[in-house]
Order: C-alpha cells, then structure tokens, then sequence
C-alpha cells in the first residue's frame, strides 16, 4: 500500500516551495501561483488524512478549499491587474505606500 | 504498482512546485503550475478520492489557471528578473540544504507514526455528494455566497473609473 | 488694669500691611505713611498699656500669657501660638513701636520723592509685625517666626531700590542677598540649638525649658552647644563676628531702613534672644563667656574701622556693630539689664543719628561723602543741633543716655575679667573720635559742598525734624531710669530687681551664677571719670585733626600707611569671605549643576526619551511596506508556533 507517511512529505514538500514562492518571487502572479500551491499541498494533506480516517469529511472540506480557492484567485487577479493599473508594472517592490 | 505510480507522481510534483517558482517567465510558471495539478490529479485517484481528482482538474487547471493566463495575457507580462537571492548560486546551495533536510528526515523519520488507515467508502461522487448535501449543506451554500461575493469584489477591483 | 485686648498689638501692623498692600497704589503719600504710622502708634498704645499693667507687679504676676490658638501638636513637640507679656518684653515693645512710629512718621517726608511709597510702608509695617512677633513671642518657635520675617523684611528693605546699583560691584539686589544669606547661616545655628533645646528638655516654651533646665540641666557639654549655637544665631542677626559683613552694605537700603531695622530694632533681635535665655547661657559659663569676647572683640573692630569710612552711612553702619559689641558684652558679663538698657539708649540715639544722616543726605540730593559735606550746620540747624545731642549721647557725655548704659555696662565687664574692661574703654575712646569726626566733618569747618548742592541746602520738612527733635530728646532723658548705684535707684534694673527683676529672678536658683559682686563707690566713681576722660580724649583727638583749616587738604589722599590702607578696606574680612567661603561654594554648586545635574540627571532623563526613540526606529524597520516582508514574519510566527504545539 501507498506509504501515506510519504505523501505527508510531499504536502510538506510543496507547502514549503509554495511559501519559498510567496516570500521570494517578486512578480505578483507567481506569488499568486505560489498561494495556489500551497493551498493544493493542504488539499493533499487533507486527502491523505481522509484516507487514513476512512471517512470523507476531509476530502468535503478539500472541495470547500477549492471553492475558496478559485473565488480568491478571482479577487486576487484583480488586484492584480487594479495593481498594474497604478504602477505599469506588477513587481510588488513598488508597492510600499505602507512604508513607514 | 500503485508504490511506483504514487512515487512517479510525487517527483512530478515536486519538481513542477520548484519550477513554478523558478522561472523567470510567469507563462512558463503557470504552465508548470498546471502540471503540478495534473500530477496532483493523479494521486488523489491513487488515494480513492476520484471526485476531488476529477473536480481538481477541472476548478484548478481548468479555471483558475486559465485565469491566470488569461490575466498574463492581458498584461502582457514577459519574463523579468529573478530577486537576487535566487539567482544561480544561491539556488544550489538551496537546493542542496532542501535535500539534505529532507533525506534527514527520512532518515530519522522524524514524524510521528501514522496508524494504518482505516477502511472506509472510497471518494465515489455519490458519497461525497451524500456528505455534502447531508451534514455539510450550510457549508455549501454558504460558500455559493463566498462565490457571489468574489464575483461582484473582482468585478469592483477591476472597474475603470469612469472619466 | 485689664491688658485682655493685648493681642491687639499685632493686628494693627497686620492690617496696615494689608491696606498698603491691596489698596496703596491708590493713596496719596499721606494717606498711605499715615496709615502705616498710625497702626504702629495704636500697637504703641497698646504697648504703654501693658507697660502700665506690669509697673509695679513682682513674682509671676508680672508675666501673663495669651494663647491665640494651638499650633502644633505632634507627639511630644506642643507648641502654641502665645504671647508672654513680661517686663523684658514689655520693654521691647515699647521701644520697636515707640521708636518706629516716630521714623514712620520721618519716612512720610523722606520718601516724598519716591513712587514706590505705597509698597516701602507695606513693608516697614511687616516688619513691625514681625518684630514684635519675635519680642512678644512665648516660645522659641514664634521667636524664630518672628527672626525669620525680619529677616525676609530686611532683605525686601535693604533691596528696596532694586533696581539700582550700590556699589560699582554691588547691585542693591545684591546687597539684600548678602544680608540674608549670612542671616542664614545664623539661623542654621539657631535652628541646631533649637532641636538641642527640644531633644534634652522636651518643649520649647521658654518657661518650661528653663524650669526644666534648672532642675535638670543637660550635660555641660550640650549646654555649651546650646549656648554657642544660639550665639551663633545672634551673630547673624545682630551683626557680631563673624556675621558682621551683611550690616554695612545693607545701607544701600533707604535711610529710615537703616534707621529702624539696622539701628534700633531688628539688629537687637540678637541681643533680646540671649537675654531671654538667660538661664541656658547661667548654666552654660564657658558659652557666656564666648559671648563677652565676641561682643569686646566685634566692638573694637568695628570701631577700628568706622574711622576709616568717609560714607556717612557706612560709619554709622560699624558704629553700629561696635555698640551691638558693647550689648553682648554686657549680657556676656551676666550683666543682662545692661545689655538690655544699651538697647533702650542705643536706640533712641542710633536712630536720631541715622535719621539725621537721612536730613543731610536728603538736603544734599543723595550725597553721603563727608568729604564732600562740611559747614551744613548754618544750613540745617534742626539737624545739627539733633545730631550734635546724638554724638555727644553716643560718646558717654555724662548725664546723656549713653553715658549711663555705657557705663553700666563697663562696670560689669570690669567685674567680670579686667581685659574686656580694657578693650571696651579703648574702643569707647575710638568711638568718640570717629563720631566727633564725623560731626566735624559734615557740619563744621569750610563747605566742600559742590556749587550747585550748595545752593540748594535746606532744612527738612517738619515730618523729618520732628521725630529728630523727639529722639533728641529721649537721648537726654532716657539715661535716667538706669542711674547707679552711686548716683540714685537704678529704675530698670535687671538681675538686682527693678522693672526688670522679675525676668531674671530665677538666675538666683542658679548655682555658682556669680551676678558679680557689688563695685565699691570708690571704684564706680574712677570707672566712670575714666571713661569720661577717654570721651574727651577721643573728641580732642578729633578736633586737632579735622577742625584745622589745612585737614581739608589731606581727606582727599590715599591711605598711606599698611595700617590706614587695611583699615580702609574694612580688614579685608569679606574678601577673605569671598575667597574662602563664597567661591568654594560656588565652585562646588558649578560642579554639582554641570556634572550631576546637566550630564547625569538631564542624561538619564533624556537617555529614557532616547531609548525609546532608538526603541522606535528599531520597530521601524519591521514596517518596511513590502507584504513579503510581513508574511515572511507570519511564517516564522507560524512555525514558531508550530514547534510550540509538537514539540
């Protein structure tokens, strides 16, 4: 049987390149990019654990996390583009009105 | 057979995550990005969650990221530069100190030990479909909500003042 | 007769002050001295009675008490607000409001010309309040009220014109400072002896300290303390070594200042002190002797230095330290009456001299240079014939108040040890000659006047010349209740009965007090043509040397001799102060105000206000604007929490 210690680790695995991502990357869509995988490393977490309790219940809020999901990329994108809008660019360096 | 396949999907994974965030050209990101979810897909099939794999590969790949591309496309984003901190040696020492980390902690296997899975229904529509318009329906239409709610919030973010 | 209204003496000033102080902008100078002059003659009034009341009476009758209210009642310290009516005091009222009603009534013409009128007789009232606080008062501590309000009412006198300079190095500003300064330092000794006086006899009613005295007196050596102390305390106020310094530049004061609070009443404050405690000082021997000494020693060295002065003032200003010498030697020879009656004399005749140098000064437009005067008693007759009666009371003419205090005093300190005798007829001597001088040189001889001054010479007005006639006259007569024995009753008495018997009766259960033996005839009677034959001595002294025609040459040269020069600069006793006292601590106060305060505290104090602006700016940098910074500390805080939760 598939070892689900081991698919633990490629959630981790890819919740740990999505917030290398996130803290990295000064493009906004690949940080974008990268929330999205963090998320989907959630989700296999989830699967994982849905697995391991022989009930659904996780695998139900993995589709809610979806749903979340796209309707936060939808909200993101346009950010995004509100963000190329005032800048012409989307390097999020520019972005620093909160500066002190 | 399905050792070799979770492994096979794994790597792929893996691999497109690391390259999603390494690219320089968002296009090419997203594009991994994709075959991150394919590869996703296929271990969720692996693990009996046939609805959430099918339901994967047609919100994720299907919908989010053609909005991501459609929204490169209409910014007509190209490549730009790598944060210094990723450039070519510092990424293998990164690299290298990821790698090391994790053959560690395979090697001690550090985490808990899970208990052996229970046996339970496998991830058929119909049982998903019997949970979620079972105990979980507020959930469910709540989250119809959340949808409105981003519809109309995306649409007010991305509206021209009017001159 | 009944004296239940007494208290009545203090509200009069009281109330004088308070008018000239709201309302004295508003009068005329009239109004506004009248005023002033008017309480203290009420409390005048008042004082006569409660002289009256006490003629006559002996024993504990002659002290009545009145309690105003309880003041303080802390554990074992009870002290009331109370005033003691006794011969001692009594005599001390008169006298402060007797004479400074009549110099009330001068600074109504001499403060003629000046706007501030209306604050000069708010104060001049204060200060009688004060003072008769400090006489009237049934304890140390309302004496001590009343010591430390004349000595603020000094220092607002003497500062008066405050915005004059006195000296070419001394502001008039500065002059008050130095009065009150060194009246501090006195005070410290008083306040020392005072917490002495409370910690060994557990109150500080003067009657229960020296019933308590008597019956269990401290060790010697703390009575000493109390007594030295006290003498400290003394010094400040009555201007004896070694805080003399403030008298002669408080002349930079008006006048009638000088006249009533450096003449006759404040200065004496000292003097009233020590004679009320008599009974600490009979237990303490060596401390009353210190007493005697320093009244010699002050007495001849103020007298050294008054004929070297050419400022009217100034001389009369030593002349003053030397006869204040001549009162603390006689109370140190246990001849308290003595001291007490030199100040009944000293007053009338030390005011009539002061409020005559104020007419000439005020005839002159403010010229005080003897060298500069001269022939004014064609000019001013009133003032002359005054200050003429003055001298010769001050010098010991016999007949003359002077002459009977003086004397008195003399016979006692002749007693007590042959030196302070000596030392007292030499300084006697040296007293005639600069008062004659003095005289000779302002009213004799040639005008040295400059042309202009001398064309507007005249006589003061009637509010001047009448207190001087007045003065004049006491200075005659005042002598007469103090005769000697030889001669008659000595009316006022002191340790041998009198009016003043009462006050000093209990020196009898002192042992070993020796209020001397008694001098035969014999004896009074050479003491007494000695000191005469000095006077006279002094006064020719005085007319070889300044009435020639060819002395006016020589006023104007520069001290010669060491002796002349030294003499001249009064010792140099205030540079040494200066150079030993006032810079160490100036030097010292320069330390402590940039190294402690400036660098230390202001640096502590400022080091918070910059730790937390260093504190911020740290803080800042977390603000950096860029989000990845922010999730960056989230993921940290997450796995923080993380480690938390599993480990």
């Amino acid at each position: 049987m598939i070892d689900l210690n081991h698919a633990l680790v490629v959630a981790f695995l890819l919740f740990g390149t999505g917030v290398a991502g996130v803290l990295l990357r000064r493009n906004a869509i690949v940080v974008f990019m990268s929330i999205e995988l963090m998320l989907n490393a959630v989700n296999l977490a989830l699967v994982t654990f849905s697995r391991l309790r022989g009930d659904l219940d996780a695998q139900v809020l993995c589709f809610f996390v979806m749903a979340v999901a796209a309707a936060e990329a939808a909200i993101g994108l346009g950010l995004v583009i509100a963000l190329f809008r005032r800048h012409e660019s989307i390097d999020l360096d520019r972005a620093t009105l909160l500066r002190s | 057979m399905r050792e070799l396949l979770f492994y096979f999907f794994a790597a792929l994974a893996v691999v497109s995550g690391i390259l999603v965030i390494t690219r320089r050209n968002p296009l090419a990101a997203a594009l991994y990005l994709v075959l991150a979810f394919f590869a996703l897909a296929g271990i969720y099939v692996l693990l009996d969650a046939f609805f959430l794999a099918a339901v994967q590969v047609a919100v994720y790949a299907g919908a989010i990221m053609v909005l991501f591309l459609f929204v490169i496309m209409l910014l007509n984003l190209g490549p730009d530069d790598l944060p210094p901190i990723m450039t070519r040696k510092v990424r293998w020492v990164y690299a290298a100190a990821s790698a090391l980390l994790v053959l560690v902690f395979l090697a001690l296997d550090l985490g808990r030990r899970l208990p052996a899975p229970a046996a339970g229904p496998a991830g058929e529509v119909e049982a998903i479909g019997e949970r979620l318009f079972g105990a979980y329906l507020l959930p469910f239409e709540i989250t119809a909500i959340l949808l409105l709610v981003a519809i109309v919030g995306s649409v007010v973010l991305a509206h021209r003042e009017s001159k | 007769m009944a004296i239940d209204h007494f208290p009545l003496i203090l509200l009069f000033p009281l109330l004088g002050v308070l008018v000239n102080a709201t309302l004295g902008k508003r009068l005329s100078l009239r109004a506004s001295g009248g005023l002033a002059s008017l309480t203290v003659f009420l409390s005048f009034l008042v004082a006569v009675q409660g002289f009256l009341a006490l003629r006559g009476v002996t024993g504990d009758a002659a002290r009545v008490v009145f309690t105003l209210w309880e003041w303080i009642a802390s554990g074992d310290l009870r002290v009331d607000f109370s005033l003691l009516l006794d011969p001692l005091s009594s005599l001390m009222v008169l006298v402060v409001t007797g004479v400074g009603f009549l110099i009330h009534v001068y600074s109504i013409g001499y403060m003629a010309h000046d706007r501030d009128y209306p604050r000069f007789f708010a104060y001049l009232n204060l200060f009688t309040l004060a003072m008769l606080l400090l006489v009237l008062g049934d304890n140390f501590l309302v004496l001590f009220v009343g010591w430390e309000g004349v000595g603020l009412c000094s220092y607002l006198l003497i500062g008066f014109w405050y915005e004059r300079m006195f000296t070419a190095t001394m502001s008039t500003a500065q002059a008050g400072q130095k009065a009150f300064i060194v009246n501090r330092i006195g005070d410290f000794g008083f306040l020392v002896a005072l917490f002495l006086i409370f910690t060994h006899f557990h109150s500080l009613r003067f009657a229960t300290v020296f019933a308590a005295a008597l019956q269990h007196p401290a060790s010697p050596a703390v009575m000493t303390a109390i007594g030295l102390l006290l003498l400290l305390g003394a010094t400040g106020k009555s201007a004896q070594i070694p805080l003399f310094v403030w008298l002669p530049d408080a002349m930079a004061g008006p006048t009638p200042v000088s006249a009533l609070i450096h003449a006759a009443t404040m200065v004496t404050a000292g003097v009233y002190m020590v004679a009320r405690s008599h009974v600490l000082y009979a237990l303490a021997p060596a401390a009353l002797d210190t007493v005697a000494w320093i009244g010699a020693l002050t007495a001849l060295m103020a007298a050294t230095i008054a004929v070297a002065q050419n400022d009217i003032k100034k001389v009369l200003a030593y002349s003053t330290v030397s006869q204040l010498g001549y009162m603390f030697l006689g109370l140190g020879s246990a001849a308290y009456g003595a001291g007490v009656f030199h100040v009944m004399t000293h007053a009338f005749f030390k005011a009539l001299l002061f409020l005559g140098a104020g007419s000439v000064i005020h005839a002159l437009h403010e010229e005080q240079d003897i060298r500069k005067m001269g022939g004014l008693r064609r000019a001013l007759p009133i003032t002359f014939a005054t200050f003429l009666v003055a001298t010769l009371a001050i010098t010991g003419f016999p007949g003359l108040s002077g002459f009977f205090s003086k004397d008195e005093i003399l016979a006692a300190a002749f007693q007590a040890h042959p030196l302070l005798w000596a030392i007292g007829i030499l300084t006697a001597g040296l007293t005639s000659f600069y008062m004659f001088r003095l005289l000779f040189l302002t009213f004799f001889g040639a005008s040295r006047l400059s042309p202009e001054r001398a064309a507007q010479v005249h006589e003061s007005p009637r509010a001047m010349t009448l207190p001087l006639m007045i003065l004049a006259l006491l200075s005659v007569v005042g002598g007469w209740v103090g005769l000697p024995p030889v001669l008659g009753t000595h009316l006022l008495g002191g340790t041998e009965g009198g009016f003043l018997g009462p006050v000093f009766a209990d020196l009898h259960h002192v042992p070993g007090a020796g209020h001397g033996g008694h001098l035969s005839h014999a004896t009074e009677w050479a003491l007494m043509g000695v000191s005469t034959l000095v006077a006279l001595a002094g006064f020719a002294a005085a007319w070889l040397r300044y009435l020639r025609p060819a002395a006016a040459r020589d006023l104007f040269r520069a001290p010669a001799s060491v002796w002349q020069r030294l003499l001249a600069d009064k010792y140099r006793i205030d540079e040494l102060y200066d150079a030993a006292v006032v810079r160490p601590l100036a030097a010292c106060a320069q330390f402590l105000w940039r190294w402690i305060d400036e660098i230390l505290i202001d640096g502590l104090v400022n080091f918070s206000g910059l730790a937390v602006r260093v504190g911020g700016e740290v803080l800042r940098l977390f603000q950096t604007g860029y989000v990845q910074t922010y999730a960056f500390f989230m993921v940290l805080g997450v796995i923080v929490l993380l480690l938390r939760l599993l480990a």
